[in-house]
């Protein structure tokens, strides 16, 4: 059900890694352009509920996506439209979940950034923070189980996740299994609001990875090629057996926790210091340096993401919303089971 | 011979899923070659290697994982040490599991065994019953067993079934109650059973209650009351046809949890039984539940706090003096 965009990984050589940065530059414009889609629909009121955008967050979650494999497990967080489309969801599924289509895999009963199909690898966040991580570690754990071997499973994460009971829970389980789980942590140095000096103590996210066992690696986030660079050796040791493997970003969300929020909190310090470099015009400059593309494959590509973004908006504005009376309201499988339906 | 206990029953359940499932796996903690905190999953770990596994002390990883593994098509169960702690894996039950098949059709046939309900001497975090705030929660199916028979049979059930299932298995029931033997057959998921048949008044109970419930019917039988108790057997979903037959027969209703009255069993029971059965009622209907604080540590505070035989058996006459 999933597109895949084969990638070879662990990134090595000069051309391959040129290829791979090429392919996510490539979902990183996607995504930033549908992210904007969506924050325009968002203030022109045709989007219900909240809008979250990964502005600075692209390069790290394109990394991601296209280190995973297509039969690999990947927990996305709200910022992860770069990751989810490099693992291959369509981006058809995120604009039906933002109008709450009866056509999208959520149907309208889920919305904006909760989404996913779990049968396909792919995870539908709930809202609390740390809980997709041991759910990520059962689906590894079932694998091994059924004699299915090489699978990594990649869990997505905020900086302030790892204050969450969940963090620590699931992370101490996949180390006691030994699983192969990838968890990312995005320290994009706000929660909502809160900053990193009220949010944890230790000098560096990365020194949480001793104490559990397992392997850490640290990423500027802002940096695409050191991104891929990272994001393939930790994949590749997950897959190799070594265990769970934690890997921490540095960058800043150049936006606001919503579109709600106009993230005034923000320090200017931090806007300016290289953590609030936007990865994807550094990406761009990255490419033209290294004759990868020239200004007018640039400009084709942006041509060509924004006619795919409108052309799957309109369509999706013209396709049938949820109706309230063919709602089946039944929360379980076991339709036998089902008060509401005996009544 | 009377050999084989509710505690056996369940352990036999789990055998006999392990055997006959391939998908099914057992998770908890001290599960494995200890054998579960009761001894629920005895020799389960040598007879079937590699199915069962003792977990961290981390309730929220574990369900989190049984999810994950459910969407694998998996069926496992996991053991609570003791219901009480099944708080701390709260939010992957009630929010995860409970919404994946609503939000993504992709069903969570995990089952989470919680030993449950008061004991003498265990107090207020070894004590709880949880079937209430479960069973509040769209998504989840919530079985209170009440004999050796159903335990064995509905946790059979509970692991066949498509849907996250709240096992709340009754410790005090554990070693006292035994049976001849294991059933063939069971009634369905979802139908109460008429544990004792009457004509003057219903007492609506579940679990280790349906004995007070017995016991104090026995009691009133030589006042020459005839009460009818009915064991729901399963809390969600609630089975209000037979409540409301066995309330027409006898136009009386007395509804006994041991859990806390607020929001509880006993009070949905009631609210369908009036607002759906007004018509049917002779007197007020009226609910005995544990107090409304903690569970109580010593012996004499601890009976006092949970409805018993002798304050069902009261509260009964109260309703039948009307």
């Amino acid at each position: 059900m999933l597109q895949t965009v084969s990638v070879p990984g662990p990134v090595g050589p000069a051309g391959a890694l040129g290829e791979t940065t090429i392919v996510a530059y490539r979902f990183m414009l996607r995504a930033r352009l549908l992210d904007e889609k969506f924050a325009a629909l968002y203030r022109a009121g045709k989007i219900h509920g909240g809008v979250f955008l990964g502005r600075g967050q692209e390069a790290l979650s394109a990394a991601i996506g296209v280190s995973l494999q297509k039969t690999d497990v990947f927990a996305p967080l709200i910022r992860d439209a770069a990751g989810r489309l490099a693992f291959g969801e369509p981006m058809l599924d995120a604009v039906r979940t933002y109008f709450g289509s009866a056509l999208g895999p959520m149907r309208g009963r889920d919305g904006n950034v909760h989404r996913g199909r779990p049968q396909a690898g792919l995870l539908p966040m709930i809202s609390h923070l740390g809980a997709m991580v041991s759910v990520v570690n059962g689906i590894l754990f079932a694998r091994r189980f059924k004699g299915i071997s090489g699978t990594v499973g990649a869990a997505c994460l905020g900086e302030g996740a790892t204050s969450t009971g969940s963090f620590h829970e699931a992370l101490n389980q996949a180390a006691v299994e030994k699983l192969p789980l990838v968890l990312i942590v995005a320290n994009n140095q706000y929660s909502y609001s809160t900053p990193n000096s009220r949010q944890f103590a230790c000098a560096n996210l990365t020194d949480k990875a001793v104490g559990y066992g397992a392997t850490a690696h640290s990423v500027d986030g802002t940096d695409l090629a050191a991104c891929l660079t990272t994001l393939g050796a930790a994949v590749a040791a997950a897959r190799a057996g070594n265990g769970p493997q934690l890997v921490v970003a540095n960058l800043l969300r150049l936006c606001g926790h919503g579109e709600h929020d106009d993230a005034g909190y923000i320090l200017p310090e931090l806007k300016h210091s290289p953590l609030g470099r936007d990865c994807l015009k550094l990406a761009e400059e990255y490419l033209l340096q290294q004759k990868l593309a020239d200004a007018a494959q640039l400009a084709v590509w942006r041509s060509e993401a924004l006619r795919e973004i409108e052309d799957i908006v309109a369509q999706v504005q013209r396709e049938p919303v949820p109706d309230p009376f063919a709602e089946e309201w039944s929360a379980i499988a076991s339709q036998h089971l089902n008060e509401t339906n005996k009544a | 011979m009377n050999n084989i206990t509710y505690l056996e029953a369940i352990r036999e359940a789990q055998a006999h899923a392990l055997r006959e499932d391939p998908r099914v796996f057992i998770y908890g903690q001290d599960v494995g070659s200890f054998g579960g905190a009761f001894k629920a999953t005895k020799n389960l770990a040598k007879e079937y290697p590699g199915r069962v596994f003792d977990a961290p002390i981390s309730e929220d990883a574990m369900i989190g994982l049984a999810v994950g593994a459910a969407i694998e098509g998996l069926r496992p169960v996991i053991e609570m040490q003791f219901a009480d702690f099944s708080t701390v894996g709260f939010n992957q039950i009630v929010n995860q599991a409970a919404t994946l098949f609503w939000r993504t059709q992709v069903s969570c046939p995990i089952t989470v065994r919680l030993p449950f309900g008061g004991t003498s001497g265990s107090g207020p975090f070894h004590s709880q019953c949880l079937e209430a705030i479960y069973a509040h929660y769209p998504g989840l199916v919530v079985l209170t067993p009440a004999t050796v028979e159903d335990a064995y049979a509905m946790l059979l059930a509970a692991v066949a079934l498509d849907d996250p299932v709240i096992f709340c298995e009754h410790k005090l029931l554990y070693y006292h109650l035994k049976a001849e033997s294991l059933p063939r057959e069971a009634l369905p998921i979802g139908k109460a059973r008429i544990a004792r048949e009457g004509r003057d008044l219903t007492v609506v109970t579940y679990s280790a209650m349906v004995h007070e419930a017995l016991a104090a019917a026995e009691e009133l039988a030589t006042e020459g009351w005839q009460i009818e108790v009915v064991d729901l057997r399963s809390i969600k979903p609630l089975d209000t046809d037979t409540v409301m037959a066995s309330v027409a027969r006898t136009g009386r209703l007395l509804c006994v949890g041991e859990a806390w009255p607020w929001g509880g069993v006993t009070a949905e029971i009631i609210a369908r039984v009036a607002s759906e059965g007004y018509g049917l009622l002779d007197a007020p209907p009226q609910r005995l539940n544990a107090k409304d604080t903690p569970v109580p540590y010593h012996p004499n505070l601890w009976a006092a706090h949970r409805p018993t035989a002798r304050s069902v058996a009261a509260a009964a006459r109260n309703i039948l003096r009307h």
